[in-house]
């Protein structure tokens, strides 16, 4: 851009200019919800009776002493390991497969990222009905193996994991062909003309160079695998026997089902807040102090 | 990059922990209504019928009852009535964000084990003044209005009756060598019946189903099991469950029983009740502890009777939805012109009657449509040896996808095996809160 046609308090106020739509939308959509739940986490507040006052730390204190609290942390942990492990395995893979040229490639480009233009809800839909032993054109199968998809909690917890692979891995192969692509041609050439195998340039190479690529996948993807709601509430609702039960949803049933308390949900949600910002900030510290 | 990032952290948000901020951003806006406009108690026995437009939500397993009467109501009267339906498992946040908010419609029905809860907060006007001007009060279900009523002021009135009734597919049963009009007497029977109808071996059908993950399908059929051996489920207060006692046990013993034998649909286990009813309905089950409000959507010959409980008797759940005045209404005497006319024999026998369903009012059980169907007769029989629980924490304790008593159920049944009493523990438990 060129900046010296413009004076300094001029470009500033057009700066501002610029900024201020999305400004407006952050303060509103954003500040303004998230000092308000902060105040329902301090307060009693009943779903149907609304505030009632303060009642620090009593929200918190019903929180923690959830008795789904502690599982549902586990089990989110559990999910966000699987989730991230496999989708960035195979996003990267998917993209070193696409990465070179063949005659195949726009064709398998675009039915890996296909998944990835449905929603996660109608996606999830779409899978309750697959993985439905009634109406699942798969019904005869469960039915001769005697197995359902989502009838014991480790079936419940790999299928539902399948369905995010298959949803985001097209999401993640697109992130990682970018970052590939960044990668200067000469310096696979210099590996290639000092011998190094494809193995060695694939971890002394691409590797290393791949770091802020890698860096924000995995915030991207743990941030998204730790606020999971959407798949486990249509397809499993928490089940079998509350063994997929994530933490937003358990957010969703104290506010909704059941215990009808904005008031525990909102501390809830503020303790996952916080949970979320320290996990980002170890990361991001993570990738950079090994990079420098 | 950076834009998708934080694009994509926004929206996960938004689905996380704005759950509830969009409820409250909702509930800030509102707050101080106490009702106003027209008062209730002085609408006159009929309420007023000046042309207004009311606002009528339900959930949506009630929606063919619900656009029955609004369309009789709409065709007869100045007053226009607008329905609004909303799924089965998004009701109570509705009415809980309206409810913060200010912004309840002027009717609303709420599923009866719920509306101790609800008047108890709050959110129905009074209308006892109203109810008690009428001439028939005696004869309007007795389960629905005492649900309703707190401190001896009735708020609530029958909207739709549901009840639990066993229903069998008569083809089945005769294809099965079981005779087409007899009903199982006891529970026993029952199970003996749906694994005759398995053993046929017939492909896709079986012998019974029921919702194993659907907390509040499973309160529907098996409370009245326990009932109709003279067992209870729950202390008179709703503080305390009683579902380890004996009768209750013989229930799960039976089922698990069932279960084992392969004449359970398989899909049961992990049905949360979108679909409980949908494999009888095609034809594909034998027999089934099924709602009444089918009948009339059931597309071949049924049978129907109470539900037999493990040493015989009948009994069956008063479930369904009652109805009442938001207190956010501001047309209340035009909201009770409605609820008058809908316990109105017109409504009750021309518009409920005729469509097979189960009338809210006593005297007008034995009417022309019930007389041509017997089926309906032993309906409102049994309707009447029927019971509804009353319990404050009802949803969180038994409808609640993760509630104790689905917990208990699921041990008892699917796992044979789990600790009862400590299971029922945790019901009461939750009860007591």
């Amino acid at each position: 851009m060129s900046t010296n046609a413009w004076p300094r308090n001029r470009q500033a106020l057009l700066g501002w200019l610029y900024a201020t739509p999305t400004a407006v939308f952050v303060v509103a959509l954003f500040v303004v919800p998230l000092l308000l739940v902060i105040k329902m986490s301090v307060s009693r507040w009943p779903l149907l009776s609304g505030d009632q006052g303060i009642n620090a730390p009593d929200n918190f204190e019903k929180a923690i002493d959830h008795r789904f609290f502690i599982d549902s942390v586990v089990f989110t942990v559990k999910y966000t390991v699987l989730a991230t492990v496999l989708l960035l395995v195979l996003g990267l893979g998917l993209a070193l497969l696409v990465q070179e040229s063949s005659r195949w490639n726009n064709l398998l480009r675009a039915s890996f990222l296909i998944p990835s233009a449905l929603g996660l809800a109608s996606a999830s839909l779409l899978f309750y009905v697959f993985y439905s032993p009634y109406a699942s054109p798969l019904a005869p199968l469960m039915k001769s193996w005697g197995f359902t998809f989502l009838g014991s909690p480790t079936a419940a917890l790999v299928s539902t994991t399948f369905l995010i692979v298959w949803r985001y891995a097209g999401f993640y192969m697109v992130l990682m062909l970018v970052g590939l692509q960044g990668i200067p041609a000469d310096v696979f050439e210099a590996a290639r003309s000092d011998g190094a195998t494809r193995w060695q340039t694939f971890r002394k190479v691409t590797l290393p160079l791949l770091r802020p690529t890698l860096a924000l996948t995995t915030v991207l993807c743990v941030t998204g695998s730790l606020l999971a709601f959407e798949q486990f509430y249509i397809l499993t609702k928490g089940g079998p026997d509350n063994s997929t039960i994530t933490v937003v949803q358990l957010i969703y049933m104290v506010a909704f089902q059941g215990q009808n308390d904005l008031g525990v949900a909102a501390a809830i949600s503020v303790i996952v807040l916080v949970a979320l910002v320290v996990v980002n900030a170890l990361q991001l510290r993570a990738f950079r102090s090994e990079r420098s | 990059m950076r834009r998708a990032f934080g694009r994509r952290t926004d929206r996960r948000w938004l689905a996380g922990v704005l759950v509830t901020a969009l409820a409250l951003g909702v509930a800030a806006c509102g707050g101080d209504d106490s009702g106003g406009g027209t008062d209730v108690a002085q609408a006159g026995p009929n309420g007023v019928d000046d042309g207004s437009e009311l606002t009528l939500w339900t959930r949506a397993p009630l929606e063919k009852q619900a656009k029955l009467l609004v369309d009789a109501y709409n065709a007869g009267h100045q007053n226009k009535v607008k329905l609004t339906v909303v799924p089965n498992d998004d009701y109570v946040a509705k009415v809980g964000a309206a409810a913060g908010s200010g912004g309840l419609p002027d009717l609303f029905a709420a599923d009866i084990v719920y509306v101790p809860n609800w008047v108890n907060q709050g959110l129905f006007q009074d209308l006892s003044a109203n109810i008690n001007g009428l001439s028939f009060k005696d004869s309007i279900n007795k389960g629905h209005l005492a649900a309703g009523t707190v401190d001896g002021k009735a708020h609530v009135l029958p909207f739709v009756l549901d009840l639990s009734m066993l229903f069998w597919n008569k083809k089945l049963f005769k294809e099965a060598g079981l005779d087409p009009e007899k009903a199982p007497t006891t529970l026993a029977e029952y199970a003996a019946d749906a694994k005759a109808v398995q053993a046929m071996k017939k492909s896709g059908v079986y012998g019974t189903a029921a919702g194993l993950n659907c907390g509040g399908c499973l309160v529907f059929t098996w409370f009245p099991a326990i009932w109709a051996s003279g067992g209870e489920v729950l202390s008179a207060d709703g503080k305390e469950s009683k579902l380890g006692d004996e009768t209750a046990q013989k229930v799960y013993s039976t089922w698990q029983d069932l279960w084992k034998s392969g004449a359970v649909l398989p899909s049961s286990e992990g049905e949360t009740g979108p679909t409980w009813t949908a494999a009888f309905t095609e034809g594909k089950v034998g027999l089934m502890l099924y709602p009444a409000t089918l009948l009339s959507s059931t597309p071949f010959d049924v049978g129907v009777a109470g539900i037999p409980g493990p040493s015989g008797g009948a009994s069956t759940f008063v479930g369904g939805d009652g109805i009442g005045v938001s207190k956010d209404s501001k047309k209340a005497a035009q909201a009770w012109n409605f609820l008058s006319w809908m316990m109105s024999e017109q409504a009750q026998v021309e518009v409920l009657a005729k469509d097979k369903d189960v009338v809210s009012r006593a005297d007008l059980a034995n009417n022309k449509y019930a007389a041509a169907d017997p089926r309906l007769v032993t309906i409102n029989e049994v309707a009447g040896k029927g019971d509804t629980p009353v319990a404050l924490n009802f949803q969180q304790a038994f409808n609640a996808p993760n509630s104790p008593w689905l917990t208990l159920v699921r041990n008892q049944v699917l796992k044979a095996g789990g600790d009862l009493q400590k299971d029922n523990g945790e019901i009461t438990a939750v009860l007591k809160q």
